[in-house]
This record gives C-alpha cells, structure tokens and sequence, in this order.
C-alpha cells in the first residue's frame, strides 16, 4: 500500500493505492487523521489504483468520514472505486455513506 | 500451510487462496471473494482467538473437491465463534454504524457455508466453502 497527499485550494486529495488490509490499514487510518489535525476535513479519497480492500479499511474511511462530517465542517468522498472493492461497500452497506465520483477532476471540483 | 498468526502474514494467505481457486476455475469476482473471505476469518483469529498472543500460529488448508472450494483455518488460541458474532446494522446512520462483527457478516455472505468448532485438545477450526459458477 502507498498513500500520496495532496493538498489541493478546497480538499484534500488522498490517493492509496496497492491493499488495504489488517496490516496496512493503520497507515491508511494515519495519513487521515493527520489531515483532519492540519483542520482539512473535505477529503477526496482516489481508489483508482487500488487492489484491494478488507473490512479494516472500511473502518478507516468510517472513522474518517464522521469526523470530517462533524459539524458540518466537511466530507469524505470516494473516487474511481475498482469494481470489486465497490461490490465489497454495497455488501457491507457502506455505499451509502460515501458520495462516490468517477474521476478526482469531478471530486474535486464537487467542494 | 502454516503461517504465524500475524496481520503481516494476510497477503501471503490471500495469495495462496488465490492460487487454488484460480487451479480450480473459479472467476476473478468469486476469487476477489474467497480472498476476503479468508482475509476477514485470519483478521478475526489474529485478533480475537490470538488476543495478547504474538506466537501464535495459523493453519490454513483450500481444496478442490469437485466444482467446491473449502477453507479450513485451524488456531490454537481462545475460542472465538463467529456465529456468536450479532449482525451489524447495515442501515444504521453514519454515527451509529457499528464496524464490529463486519467480517464475520461478508464471510457470511461471501461464502455458501461458514461452520466452527471447538475442541479443547485440537483447538479451533473453522470451515468455509463455496461453490463454483
């Protein structure tokens, strides 16, 4: 798993890339929290290269996503989800939690 | 196949669940499942039947037999019984969603049978099967 941060005028733009397990999901949970403490809480989190992902990484972007929704001061939304990390969010009821976009252009440009 | 009952060892069981299924013609979709599956059952064991434990170890078996697959993880730690584990709220509001006992449900979901059994000689063992197709 690999995790670029990229600070953009109006969010945050996360890309995580590789497998998100057990084992890497407390990585992924930190470069989320670490922008939440800089006080960015509009984070767009691009899955576009991503292989995979287990109910660890659910937690993370669950834990992320209430407290960038905390007073209303932000959101996390999900982009370019592969098809079967997709398929694992609906089964796990996740999807709607999540505003979903297709390309970080279009996420980006949704704050 | 025995692998020590540690998160970093998750990748290497994906992969050697991966490989079975592939020998065994399963589809990329229903491999991506198997792969979860037994990701969520040695996360849970690592977790919970290994609590405290940084010894431990986990014993994983697939085979093929005839168009199904069957996973048996066997551990030596607590026992830990997955059909104990409620079923979380999947309509629950953003901060009401519950995490716990997640695995356990897309194990659930993501294979036809998911059965445990505990013996306090032989340990634990879990059994999860899925067909093919």
């Amino acid at each position: 798993m690999e995790i670029t941060t990229q600070e953009l005028k109006h969010c945050d733009l996360i890309k995580v890339t590789g497998r998100v397990d057990s084992s890497t999901a407390p990585a992924f949970s930190k470069a989320l929290e670490k922008a939440n403490e800089a006080g960015h809480f509009k984070i767009a989190v691009d899955m576009s290269e991503l292989e995979y992902m287990s109910s660890a990484g659910f937690r993370a972007l669950l834990a992320a996503q209430r407290n960038c929704k905390r007073y209303n001061r932000g959101e996390l939304v999900l982009v370019a989800v592969p098809v079967r990390i997709r398929e694992a969010l609906e089964l796990a009821g996740f999807t709607e939690l999540f505003k979903t976009f297709g390309d970080s252009i279009t996420a980006v440009g949704s704050f | 196949m025995t692998f020590p009952a540690k998160f970093e060892f998750l990748d290497e069981i994906r992969e050697f669940i991966a490989e079975i299924a592939r020998k065994g013609g399963f589809t990329e979709k229903e491999i991506y499942s198997l792969q979860l599956a037994a990701d969520e059952a040695a996360t849970n064991i690592i977790e919970h039947a290994y609590e405290g434990v940084s010894n431990g170890y986990l014993n994983v078996t697939c085979d093929m037999v005839g168009n199904r697959l069957t996973i048996t993880m066997r551990d030596t730690g607590k026992p830990f019984d997955p059909s104990k584990v409620k079923q979380p709220n999947l309509k629950a509001d953003l901060s009401d969603r519950q995490i716990g006992g997640l695995g356990v449900y897309l194990m659930r979901k993501l294979m036809d049978e998911v059965r445990y059994e505990s013996n306090s000689k032989t340990g634990n063992l879990l059994t999860m099967t899925k067909r093919r197709g």
